[in-house]
């Protein structure tokens, strides 16, 4: 009986492991037994080898870059994170333009995509009716579904146009006498590559923040109702507890924002200059590296942009694990709070 | 204390702004897939899918190649991420308990966050620079690479998901621990982990940055994995960034196809994981 089930699950899974007719299971040490002994550490240390493959892939990428990109520290050091110029012809470089271009462009794009993101997830989890929510959400996933290319190309046709001939003008006539709204402008440059990117960090934002206002337990919400608070009062208590976590999607964001590629290397206009004006081109440390990599014809250019790409990759490291630990002492935290 | 009228007041606007919030931003993607629409078929017509680039001004352009090579690099990069990616999963799921299970985790999810502008330098690092030329095979492992982690998360997501006396079944017929891992519980979530395959294809589809320097471009159909190759995303960059009216056209006709593709598989997989819950 025994025997019976044994084979026809061996046949089910189809191994050509085992010889034609299978003893029934044996635990003294038939040759089964040792196989299956054998067979299971193998299999714990094959899937280990691959984990640690993937995990591994970390610490290459920051050796790997390290050591391609030692001409250019050995020649600059730190100095290559503030210095400010970007001249290929005499062979010197510093970062402090796209570190500048990086920061504002995402600055620009967590201010409008924050408050917005926080709008749709509440709406999602605390006000939505049951059934429309899930395809709401999917509706703003398929924003995160659409390649960066893409926008840089509607930005570029329809979305800078807009800007340049509509928006623009508008804004530099009302607010012109800020530093940040006066000079020429195009359509391309820091502005606009910050609004696409806006854009591009609200599904992240919203899903992560969804997720962490579903962990907030249902009784702290029923027991402010209880208390005779409205129901906004009630999401404010919500969103109190859930603060950590809502950063944490911030950062999340954040992150997404300093390493998207495409999109703004074809809207901020690539200029390796620090203006106040946010009309005025710019260049951010992954539009640099995407513009510049295959025409750097130096060995010292390329390895700035190695060395580009590594301050690139440590910033959007730490900010990456900054992000997942706070997301998950929320998740973790509510947990506990309900067994509590 | 506000008296209760502008409590209420306050209430009901809130529920007015966040409901105007993803009204905005479902107002945002339908006006993107309207311009994708509207200026993609245009140009798109079947000579255009089964024809090569042409020079400006020549008829019977298309992107037949980039549409091949968009294949050939996906399919490159799933074979190699997708086993290391269910393998590891595996891991995770089985083993990865521990703190040290955490630590991988922890790491691998760190790597979904990495640019994929750096994944392209380093792939050049490791490959086309030892190499000496741009090719194929660099734009498939630069491709596994953002593969991996999202296969790997999503096949330990989906193995927590079997049930655990299905595998104490198993254990108790004598059938060794690793034969009740592959044939009975990652059997039980094939089509879990089919569907994380493809939001990762999904996700990879679209990757322009990973391949400027890896598989680069190629202006006619080559299917030499040691070569450069074509791709929709690096087509679509080359012809948006051109000064040709024509080109720009060919640009909108090549985002129709990809983003219909990508779109395609997000509503597969969105329909098969409402079949399997319900």
């Amino acid at each position: 009986m025994l025997t019976g089930t044994n084979s026809k699950a061996a046949e089910l899974q189809g191994s050509d492991k085992l010889p034609e007719s299978v003893p029934p299971p044996n635990l003294s040490g038939t040759a089964r037994g040792k196989w299956s002994r054998l067979g299971d550490p193998l299999f714990q240390t094959t899937t280990l080898f691959f984990a640690l493959a993937i995990a591994g892939l970390v610490v290459l990428m920051m050796v790997e870059m390290a050591l391609n990109s030692r001409l250019s520290f050995q020649k600059f050091g730190f100095s290559f994170i503030w210095r400010s110029i970007w001249d290929p012809v005499s062979g010197e470089f510093g970062a402090l333009p796209f570190i500048y271009g990086t920061i504002i462009s995402s600055l620009i794009a967590l201010l409008i995509a924050v408050p917005v993101s926080l709008g749709v997830a509440i709406f999602l989890v605390e006000k939505a009716p049951r059934a429309l929510s899930p395809p709401m959400l999917f509706l703003v996933q398929l924003l995160a579904a659409i390649p960066s290319v893409v926008y840089g190309l509607w930005g570029i046709f329809i979305l800078a146009p807009l800007l340049r001939d509509q928006v623009y003008p508008r804004l530099q006539a009302a607010l012109g006498f800020l530093p940040f709204f006066q000079g020429n402008q195009n359509g391309l440059g820091l502005l606009t590559a910050g609004l696409i990117l806006s854009i591009m960090i609200v599904p992240i934002i919203t899903a992560v923040t969804t997720d962490v206002l579903k962990a907030v337990p249902g009784t702290q919400r029923e027991a402010a109702l209880a208390l005779g608070a409205t129901k906004w009062e009630a999401t404010r208590i919500v969103l109190q507890n859930a603060r950590s976590g809502i950063t944490g999607a911030i950062i999340l964001g954040l992150g997404r924002a300093i390493g998207e590629t495409m999109a703004v290397t074809m809207l901020i206009g690539n200029r390796p200059e620090i203006s106040a004006s946010l009309f005025a081109p710019s260049f951010t440390i992954a539009s640099a590296i995407a513009n510049e990599f295959t025409e750097a014809t130096s060995d010292i250019y390329l390895q700035a942009l190695i060395e580009l790409g590594l301050i690139l990759f440590l910033v959007t490291f730490l900010i990456n694990a900054l992000a997942r630990l706070l997301v998950w002492s929320v998740t973790r935290g509510s947990r506990s709070a309900a067994h509590v | 204390m506000y008296s209760l009228r502008w409590r209420k007041f306050i209430d009901h606007s809130m529920t007015v702004l966040t409901a105007l919030c993803a009204l905005l931003v479902i107002g945002a993607l339908v006006v993107i897939l309207g311009y994708i629409v509207a200026n993609g078929v245009r140009a798109l017509n079947w000579s255009f899918l089964v024809n090569t680039p042409k020079p400006i001004g020549e008829p019977n352009s298309g992107i037949a190649n980039a549409i091949v090579g968009t294949v050939i690099l996906i399919s490159l990069g799933a074979l190699i991420g997708v086993p290391v990616g269910i393998l590891a999963g595996v891991y995770l799921a089985e083993f990865g308990t521990h703190r040290f299970g955490n630590l991988l985790r922890f790491l691998i999810d760190t790597l979904t966050g990495v640019p994929s502008i750096v994944v392209g330098v380093f792939v050049w690092t490791i490959m086309v620079k030892p190499m000496g030329h741009f090719s194929a095979l660099a734009g498939g492992v630069a491709l596994a690479i953002m593969m991996t982690p999202i296969v790997a998360r999503t096949t330990e997501e989906m193995i927590r998901l079997v049930p655990q006396n299905l595998r104490e079944a198993a254990l108790a017929l004598g059938a060794p621990r690793w034969r009740v891992t592959i044939g009975v519980v990652l059997r039980t979530a094939t089509s879990g982990v089919a569907t994380g395959v493809m939001l990762a294809v999904a996700r990879i589809a679209g990757e322009t940055a990973p391949l400027l320097f890896t598989a680069l471009g190629l202006n006619y159909l080559s299917t030499d994995l040691l070569h450069p190759m074509a791709s929709l995303t690096f087509q679509i960059y080359y012809y948006a960034a051109s000064p040709y009216d024509e080109w720009h056209a060919m640009a909108w006709a090549a985002t129709l196809v990809l983003v219909g593709m990508i779109l395609a598989l997000n509503i597969a997989v969105k329909i098969f994981t409402r079949n399997r819950h319900a």
